[in-house]
């Protein structure tokens, strides 16, 4: 394989991943607080339409990101009300919030560009490469690591500062109590509700951010369908994770992969059809989710936060 | 026993009140702690001990009441509040977090925690609390690595570390050997030197002669009596307690005893964490005889039942019912054997609470003749059959097609009583059968154990309560880290020689067999 | 002051039906709302959905279009989840079920006798879709994998097939552009009863009674309600759970799959794009909001279809977007997750005093419920 090979394949990678990653790690917040919000899917196409609508119209692309993460964490704040408050069943709650996210993005797509059209086919403001001066001249990781946009970079310093303050700091300490044993966590006078709400917004909101790097820089424009179930994709990538966020860059890593290998393939003329190719990362999933929950079932040690999907009462007679 | 002098009042609840739904579980409850002292309340399950004591450490509301502490009037709103007071509690269940170490677990929810925690400064703190009060543990191990008696001490040293005055603990020798249970009157000694009080939870008897200063006895939500405890006798307060005079002992005939049951070899299994949990345990139960099973909780009961039934595996040695060997096959080939299993998880496991009583008591027997043919069941014999165990078994329940959810715990174990024992052919397990019970189902349940027995079944009981096994069991089998360290009969068994086999050391008069 | 959930006593039955009621009044006041920022008038809106979909015969035969695949993979929705089993899959599996009968149609009505063409098409559409399902069902009942993700990435395999047999092997090489299989020989069409409702219905209504027959009948069925509310118990009891959840999602799949036979045989009559148009999704809300009933899945299939058809008939009309559907569908489901909780718990208003002493409370709680 030659450098540019190699160096155009990393490239892809990073960029197809960025989506991905911000709303694993979302999604690891969220779950690690011991909520399970199956609705990632539709936080993230509301991400990526307000983002591009609101980036159409204002030119601002600043304005666009934000949207997104309000979109992100409005959607996300429906589940943690049902499921928290209303204590209602979380699967079904997580399902519907993806069918009406998506039926959402859907409408807003057809409503939302200039004059109340569609919003398909329209081109607006997109993010661009920012290459770092000296870094982005290195061999190889050069033009892949330091040469991407800003969503990208973000995720590099995202990253580390999800796993500090999972580990290292005292409200992380507090939020996995919450997810392992929220009847220790209410003992111990810590507030279950708020910290639940406060961590699955938040993973509404990277979920949404992850919608808008796709419309804003990976495919650059609104079309329906727009994430190809990346949201649950990166629900299973939560489990390959181990709820780890430095996991889950391997996991975004391998799905970005499958999508360069994917592009590189079809630009070079398979023969091999592209229906197959594109069920490529559907089938990894299923094959990641086996080996890890097969592998997990031998440890039996680093599981699920104990706590999770279960709903939280305090006043119960027990 | 300190002798009795004025001392300060540190805490007093004037009139407590807490209703739920159908239950009023505080009626106008006074209580009273001063400093230096170990109070006991003791009552019966249901009395509304913990209930108090929940109000008291801000987990419950309570509808009605007031609580003053040392003078001053005080709203506890939540745990927090009651923290600050200086009141904790140590609770049944563990409140410790199974994946985090115990260090974590002590700065859990801390007033004042860095954000950045720096866990150094704790553990020494630990340390140093660990040599004042006697509470060896490990800072740096995870909750899961730990003992129950480790654990335990670390739900103390979460209070301590808090400048905890007021200590609490709700039936804390539940879970320890008798040694453990010395090394905790130990160290609430000590605690309670410093003007500090501590108030437990039991409804043991010979623990509340055993640690107490003074006695605060309730019975059905409203407190009878308070009692100095030298003042007392067990006798009185087992009769302030019950409210009637209860018999220690019951009934029992001798049996004839038959051809072995159940046969079990060298048995060998693994727990839930991967770490052995039987050892090589041999034991034979005939027909017409009740073998107990001694042993703190946690040293294989558990897994023993679970293995006999079918529900977990065995990595070495045979089980066999009759001449069935059903060593490692499924819990329905263990039905289909004769035996029946009177689970440790009444709720959990023995029930489905949003089934019907009718549905519920056909759970064992939907597959015979009785109930169906083939494939289609039979609803209305399903109901003709649940209201012939209802009458048989006095059931409270408003009907058949009440959800089991909504029965009394009495009549919730009655119930699964009534289902096991009728399709019982030949083995009975019975796990734990009269644990959180009053005393009225408590002696039902034993009589039909015996009942059971007298009809020629062999039934193995597994009991924390060894008083239950005198009373009840023919032979009994002491359990001690996955091993049968000694089988005694009843008749000639000696408490205390047992209850040094239940901590692993051998007794070393005569009579003990080994 | 604070808001406190207390468990009732009884399960109120009055509850339980006005949830689905009152949730239908909030999603057709939230679509109104919608309709509203759409520059619609929303009560001729919603007229003309009503008259656009049960309005005449010609209207409800429309409806029944869109319910009986509602009805089918309802019917399979609600039996896996009856055991935990979130079934995801059921466009998938209903695609396979479509791409099976599209083979026999294609393939097999020629050597075939004419009268077994159809049935031969049911039955393997059938099979194709519980094929689908039982890979999942099989890796989560002995590796305990997560079942939700495994069904749908399926769901985007069966999709990608379904459309790259139609645009590629399988075109109709008469087809003008159009990409699809030819038209299915007439041997290989469902009856249909009046326009293009077709004799799929009937195979629905069968279909409910014998779930509901089973259900509350059979061992099996007791079996697997035992399995779905309490699984420590089933297993206790003797149950082999492995084995139910495969059969169930046997069932399940066998139902979504004639879902897509009929599509594809009763109202399509070829393979084209349209077949997997989200009916597996929507299921699960038919599934959810008739508590899993199989009579109710019927009732409440035929509701939402109508919902969409008339949804149809405003976009036309009106130039609305035809996502306002899918919306509504959403913006139903919402309030009866809420209100499920209403069923089992009831409101109090807790009221804190000042440090003296607590007040007794005042239970807002209706009384009355038996």
């Amino acid at each position: 394989m030659n450098v540019s090979l190699l160096t155009s394949l990393l490239s892809i990678t990073l960029r197809a991943g960025t989506s991905l990653l911000y709303a694993t790690i979302g999604e690891i917040y969220t779950e690690r607080a011991g909520i399970l919000n199956l609705g990632v899917e539709g936080m993230m196409m509301v991400g990526a339409v307000s983002a591009f609508a609101v980036g159409y119209h204002t030119e601002s692309l600043v304005l666009a990101v934000v949207m997104a993460l309000l979109a992100g964490t409005l959607l996300a704040l429906v589940h943690a009300f049902l499921s928290i408050s209303l204590r209602a069943n979380q699967v079904v709650s997580g399902l519907t919030l993806t069918l009406f996210g998506t039926g959402l993005a859907s409408f807003l797509g057809q409503r939302l560009g200039p004059g109340g059209s569609r919003l398909v086919g329209l081109v607006g403001p997109s993010l661009g490469r920012l290459p770092i001066p000296m870094l982005s001249d290195l061999p190889v990781v050069g033009s892949s690591f330091f040469d991407q946009d800003i969503l990208t970079y973000g995720l590099y310093g995202l990253v580390p500062l999800a796993w500090w303050y999972l580990y290292k700091t005292r409200p992380g300490l507090y939020m996995r109590s919450v997810g392992e044993n929220p009847q220790t966590a209410d003992a111990m006078g810590i507030r279950v509700s708020v910290n639940r709400y406060l961590y699955t917004m938040l993973g509404g909101a990277l979920a949404g951010l992850g919608g808008a790097h796709l419309s804003l820089a990976y495919t650059k424009g609104w079309t329906e369908n727009i994430t190809g179930g990346r949201g649950w994709i990166a629900v299973a990538l939560v489990i390959f994770a181990m709820w780890d966020p430095l996991r889950a860059v391997i996991g975004a890593a391998l799905f970005g992969g499958i999508n360069a290998v994917q592009f590189r393939m079809q630009a070079a003329g398979t023969t091999i059809p592209a229906a197959l190719l594109n069920m490529l990362p559907y089938v990894a999933t299923i094959l990641v989710l086996v080996i890890i929950t097969w592998w997990e079932n031998l440890r039996k040690r680093i599981g699920a936060p104990a706590a999770l999907g279960v709903p939280y009462a305090r006043e119960e007679k027990g | 026993m300190t002798e009795s002098r004025t001392r300060e009042s540190l805490l007093r609840m004037k009139g407590i009140t807490k209703r739920f739904p159908g239950v009023l579980a505080n009626d106008h409850v006074d209580l009273e702690l001063h400093e230096g002292e170990v109070l006991a309340l003791l009552g019966e399950n249901g009395a509304g001990k913990s209930t108090l004591m929940n109000v008291l450490c801000g987990l419950y509301r309570p509808d009605e009441g007031v609580i003053t502490v040392r003078g001053d009037r005080v709203d506890i709103q939540s745990p927090r509040d009651s923290y600050d007071l200086g009141i904790g509690m140590v609770h049944q269940n563990f409140m410790l977090v199974e994946t985090m170490t115990v260090a974590e677990n002590v700065v859990l929810g801390l007033q004042g925690l860095a954000f950045q925690p720096e866990l150094r400064r704790v553990k020494h703190r630990l340390e140093e609390l660990g040599d004042q009060y006697g509470l060896k543990v490990d800072p740096d191990a995870y909750i899961w690595q730990l003992s129950v008696g480790e654990q335990q001490r670390v739900e103390i040293l979460k209070l301590l570390y808090r400048d905890v005055d007021i200590l609490i603990l709700d039936e804390p020798t539940a879970v320890l050997t008798p040694q453990e249970v010395d090394d905790l009157v130990e160290v609430l000694r000590r605690v309670v030197r410093e003007g500090k009080a501590a108030i437990f939870i039991t409804h043991k008897l010979r623990e509340v002669m055993l640690f107490s200063d003074r006695v605060t006895v309730l019975r059905g939500g409203k407190n009878v009596a308070t009692r100095s405890t030298s003042e007392t006798s067990p006798e009185e307060l087992a009769r302030l307690m019950v409210g009637r005079e209860i018999l220690f002992r019951l009934e029992k005939t001798t049996c004839e005893v038959g051809a072995p049951v159940l046969v079990v070899e060298d048995l060998e299994a693994l727990n839930d964490k991967g770490l052995p949990a039987l050892r090589g345990v041999s034991l034979t139960v005939r027909a017409g005889e009740i073998v107990g099973i001694a042993g703190v909780a946690g040293n294989g009961q558990r897994e023993l039942a679970e293995v006999i039934t079918g529900l977990r595996y065995a990595v070495g040695g045979d089980v066999h019912v009759g001449k069935t060997c059903i060593t490692n096959c499924s819990p329905l080939r263990a039905i289909q054997a004769g035996v029946s299993h009177i689970p440790e998880d009444r709720v959990g496991m023995g029930l489905v609470g949003d089934m019907s009583v009718a549905e519920n008591l056909a759970l064992k027997a939907y597959r015979t003749s009785e109930l169906s043919r083939g494939p289609v069941l039979f609803p209305r014999r399903m109901k003709t059959f649940a209201e012939d165990l209802i009458d048989g078994f006095d059931i409270a329940t408003p009907g058949p097609g009440t959800q089991v959810k909504f029965l009394s715990g009495g009549n919730l174990q009655k119930a699964i009583l009534a289902r096991e024992l009728k399709a019982c052919k030949g083995l009975l397990v019975a796990v734990h059968p009269t644990r959180g019970l009053d005393v009225g189902a408590t002696e039902t349940v034993r009589e039909l154990l015996l009942e059971q027995r007298d009809e020629g079944t062999a039934v193995l009981l597994i009991s924390e309560d060894l008083d239950e096994l005198l009373e009840v069991s023919d032979r009994i089998a002491v359990m001690f880290e996955g091993e049968i360290v000694g089988v005694v009969p009843t008749e000639e068994a000696d408490i205390d020689a047992i209850g040094l086999m239940m901590a692993g050391e051998q007794p070393e008069e005569e009579g003990a067999a080994g | 002051m604070r808001i406190v959930f207390e468990k009732r006593q009884e399960v109120s039955h009055a509850i339980r039906v006005l949830v689905p009621v009152l949730s239908l009044v909030f999603a057709l006041v939230f679509g109104a709302f919608l309709l509203l920022l759409s520059g619609v008038d929303p009560f001729a809106a919603y007229a003309a959905m009503a008259q656009g979909a049960l309005g005449d015969v010609h209207a409800v035969a429309e409806t029944l279009v869109k319910a009986i695949p509602l009805m089918l993979t309802g019917l399979g929705v609600a039996i896996a989840f009856r055991m935990l089993f979130w079934n995801i899959g059921a466009e998938g599996q209903l695609a396979m079920g479509g791409l099976a009968a599209t083979w026999v149609a294609l393939y097999a009505s020629d050597p075939l006798p004419n009268w077994s063409v159809v049935p031969v098409a049911v039955v393997l559409g059938m099979l194709a879709g519980a094929v689908w399902a039982a890979i999942p069902a099989i890796l989560r009942a002995y590796l305990n994998v997560n079942e939700t993700i495994t069904t749908l990435m399926m769901n985007y395999i069966a999709i990608l097939l379904v459309s790259h047999m139609y645009h590629g092997p399988w075109r109709d090489p008469e087809g003008y552009g159009f990409p699809g299989t030819a038209r299915f020989p007439e041997v290989a069409w469902l009856p249909r009863i009046y326009d293009r409702a077709h004799a799929g219905l009937f195979l629905a209504v069968i279909a409910a009674a014998i779930l509901w027959f089973v259900l509350q009948r059979t061992k099996w069925g007791f079996e697997l309600r035992i399995a779905g509310e309490n699984p420590k118990a089933a297993r206790y009891i003797g149950i082999n759970i492995p084995r139910l959840i495969i059969k169930a999602m046997l069932v399940s799949g066998a139902l979504c799959g004639l879902a897509g036979v009929c599509e594809v045989t009763g109202v399509m009559r070829r393979l084209q794009q349209g077949l997997t148009v989200g009916y597996g999704y929507t299921a699960i809300i038919v599934a959810w909001m008739s508590q899993l009933n199989p009579w109710g899945v019927l009732l409440v299939a035929f509701l939402l279809a109508a919902l969409l058809v008339g949804g149809d008939q405003i976009q036309m009309a009106m130039g609305l977007p035809a996502a306002m559907g899918l919306v509504l569908q959403g913006a139903l489901l919402f309030p009866m997750l809420g209100g499920s909780l209403f069923a089992e718990y009831r409101l109090r208003i807790v009221r804190s005093g000042p440090q003296e002493a607590l007040l007794p409370q005042a239970s807002l709680a209706k009384e009355s419920e038996s």
